[in-house]
């Protein structure tokens, strides 16, 4: 038996389209923890990231709060969490949370302070307020990287939410876990492949994102 | 300003208690070597950058009375390289500060559309995006994007630096007429003193360490340099450069030498010169040609001698007439009408004339106290 009769059987199987555990259903619990995750991430790392790179103070303070967010290990937080708190969403969303956050907050002050200085003289000097500098002069220059600091985090934490299953949560990983407690090869190698999907359309919708949100004369196109 | 002071925070004194009186809708050139604190002096003016001590007035008006971002408004503000936003369109672009100031799109894009048409830019670059234009097209899009809300002070630091002579020139002219049209007070940084020169109504010459070295009109600076330094900044050739003020209108021209190729043989009048100038059917100059040449027979235009090129009395300056006279060999300048017809010729030895009886006029004027007034500028 291959990997690909593997995935053939476990799709072909009707029992796997249907019901609580059904494709599905762990399809859209997984999307929903990307997305809560993601959306927390974002609510955080941006505006800072966004305001550290405007005004250029503050970048050891975001380096060094990356590489400490980074250090820790998503799986181990999650069990600390848990055994503090009990199961439940929190032990989920706060490593996934503390996972997106990095590639959000470094990129974003990367990409805002990395704008060319003379368009922000130039509209300073024209007595733009510091906002409107940093919203329609800077972001939409930053934006091509800000979006990539995004789909970067999005990625990760498609891949690592399979992890809620550990603290009986649902999503794809399920199937990965229960695959394994099973041992049904068929489910763990079905499961890893939706993970994998789920990553690419992840990719196409950033892609679609870029295209639509960046403008022609940014993308020089 | 008086008596204006920048410190920055590490120590360097930018700018060292400079006194300066802008004048209204005229062109004020601050020019110096590089790091003379050219650019810190600009951005006090809107505020860029604070100074450390004295004052800046604005029509009598300390300049921290209005909101900063008001000032600002008032004040189109020109940079090298025009720091153009990449993700708008051209017509967007210039908008940028009626927009900011409440206008209306369909009137912002109007108006803006209006300025390009007067720096020069062809209406259909309006759609295109900043990369998709030349480095000069650029720079007309920073100047009319400084000019969109009408602003009457314009501040302009080396705009025209990153650009080939020949463009610089263009835009050059361009700020002339420009300010010729619209009377803006505009304070205007560079380096070149050429350029200074050229554009100024009046020059600051400043020194490094940020004094000011001299503040007089450019024919002033020319005749008068204030020091050492000063007549050093402007170059060697400061003589034939003044003659870029001098007008070209009264010099005594003459037909004698000049003949059409149609018309065989040297005219009387031109009997004893050593070269005639030879002119087609329309009057237009065609060369220079020694008179047995001529007469032996149908002008052989490979015999012709340049005439350098012909300058137009009233409109050129003296400096003018001198370079078309020292480029032809003949040693005369040939002189023509606006359509390119010749008028006449004139010798070295009449514009040598001309230009001692110049400079004895500016000697007389410059009795006590008229010294700089209503310089009338020539081109050169
Ligand atoms: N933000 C700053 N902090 C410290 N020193 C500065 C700052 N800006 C300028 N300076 C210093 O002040 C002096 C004047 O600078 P300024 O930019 O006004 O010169 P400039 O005449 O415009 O020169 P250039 O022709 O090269 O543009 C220089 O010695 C410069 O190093
Ligand atoms: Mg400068």
């Amino acid at each position: 038996m291959n990997v690909l009769n593997f995935v053939n059987a476990f799709f072909s199987d009707s029992a796997h389209w249907h019901g609580y555990d059904g494709i599905p259903q762990r399809l859209l619990e997984h999307v929903q923890y990307t997305l809560m995750a993601l959306g927390l991430a974002t609510a955080i790392g941006l505006p800072i990231g966004l305001l550290t790179g405007h005004t250029g103070r503050g970048g050891n303070a975001v380096a060094f709060v990356a590489t400490a967010a980074r250090a820790l290990p998503s799986f181990g937080l999650l069990v600390l969490i848990a055994v503090v708190v009990g199961i439940g969403l929190l032990p989920v969303m706060v490593p996934l949370v503390i996972l997106a956050i990095p590639p959000i907050l470094v990129t974003t002050y990367e990409a805002v302070r990395s704008v060319d200085p003379s368009p922000v003289d130039a509209a300073r000097g024209m007595g733009m307020h510091e906002a409107g500098i940093l919203f329609r002069v800077e972001l939409p220059v930053a934006l091509p990287l800000v979006l990539s600091g995004l789909r970067s985090a999005a990625i990760q934490v498609v891949s690592t939410a399979t992890i809620a299953a550990y603290v009986s949560l649902g999503g794809i990983g399920r199937y990965i876990i229960d695959g394994l407690y099973q041992r049904d090869y068929e489910k763990v190698v079905g499961g890893a492949t939706l993970v994998a999907a789920l990553a690419l359309v992840t990719l196409g919708l950033f892609w679609a994102a870029g295209r639509f949100a960046v403008s022609p004369g940014v993308r020089r196109r | 300003m008086d008596s204006v002071t920048k410190r920055y925070p590490d120590g360097t004194v930018a700018v060292d208690h400079l006194s300066l009186e802008i004048p209204d809708r005229a062109i004020t050139v601050l020019v110096g070597p590089s790091g003379c604190g050219k650019t810190t002096t600009l951005r006090m003016i809107n505020r860029m950058v604070e100074p450390t001590e004295g004052t800046i007035l604005l029509d009598g008006d300390d300049l921290g009375r209005q909101p900063v971002t008001t000032l600002r408004r008032s004040m189109g503000y020109v940079i090298q390289n025009a720091g153009l936003f990449q993700h708008r369109t051209i017509l967007d672009n210039i908008a940028t500060v009626p927009r900011m100031i409440g206008w209306g799109k369909q009137k912002s894009r109007e108006r803006a559309a209006e300025l390009m048409e007067r720096v020069g830019l062809d209406a259909s670059l309006g759609k295109r995006y900043p990369y998709q234009l030349s480095g000069g097209q650029q720079q007309r899009v920073g100047v009319a994007r400084a000019l969109a809300a009408d602003p009457p002070v314009l501040l302009m630091d080396e705009p025209f630096s990153a650009v080939d002579p020949v463009v610089r020139k263009g835009l050059q002219d361009e700020l002339l007429r420009i300010q010729d049209e619209l009377g803006k007070t505009i304070v205007f940084v560079t380096h070149d003193i050429d350029e200074a020169i050229k554009l100024g109504t009046m020059v600051a010459v400043m020194r490094t360490g940020g004094r000011l070295a001299q503040f007089a009109p450019p024919a002033e600076l020319l005749s008068d340099p204030a020091d050492e330094f000063v007549e050093d900044f402007l170059g060697a050739d400061r003589g034939i450069r003044r003659l870029s003020f001098f007008p070209s209108a009264g010099l005594e021209l003459t037909r004698g030498p000049v003949v059409r190729a149609d018309a065989a043989g040297a005219p009387p009048a031109a009997a004893g010169a050593p070269y005639l100038l030879v002119t087609d059917a329309d009057d237009r100059p065609l060369g220079w040609a020694r008179p047995e040449d001529l007469t032996a027979g149908s002008v052989d235009a490979a015999r012709l001698l340049s005439h350098g090129r012909p300058f137009v009395p009233g409109t050129d300056s003296l400096r003018a007439a001198l370079d078309c006279a020292v480029l032809s060999p003949a040693g005369w300048a040939v002189a023509v009408n606006d359509g390119g017809r010749v008028t006449g010729v004139v010798s070295q030895q009449t514009i040598a004339e001309a230009i001692r009886a110049a400079h004895d006029r500016t000697a007389a004027q410059e009795t006590p106290g008229a010294g700089s007034a209503d310089v009338t500028k020539v081109a050169p």
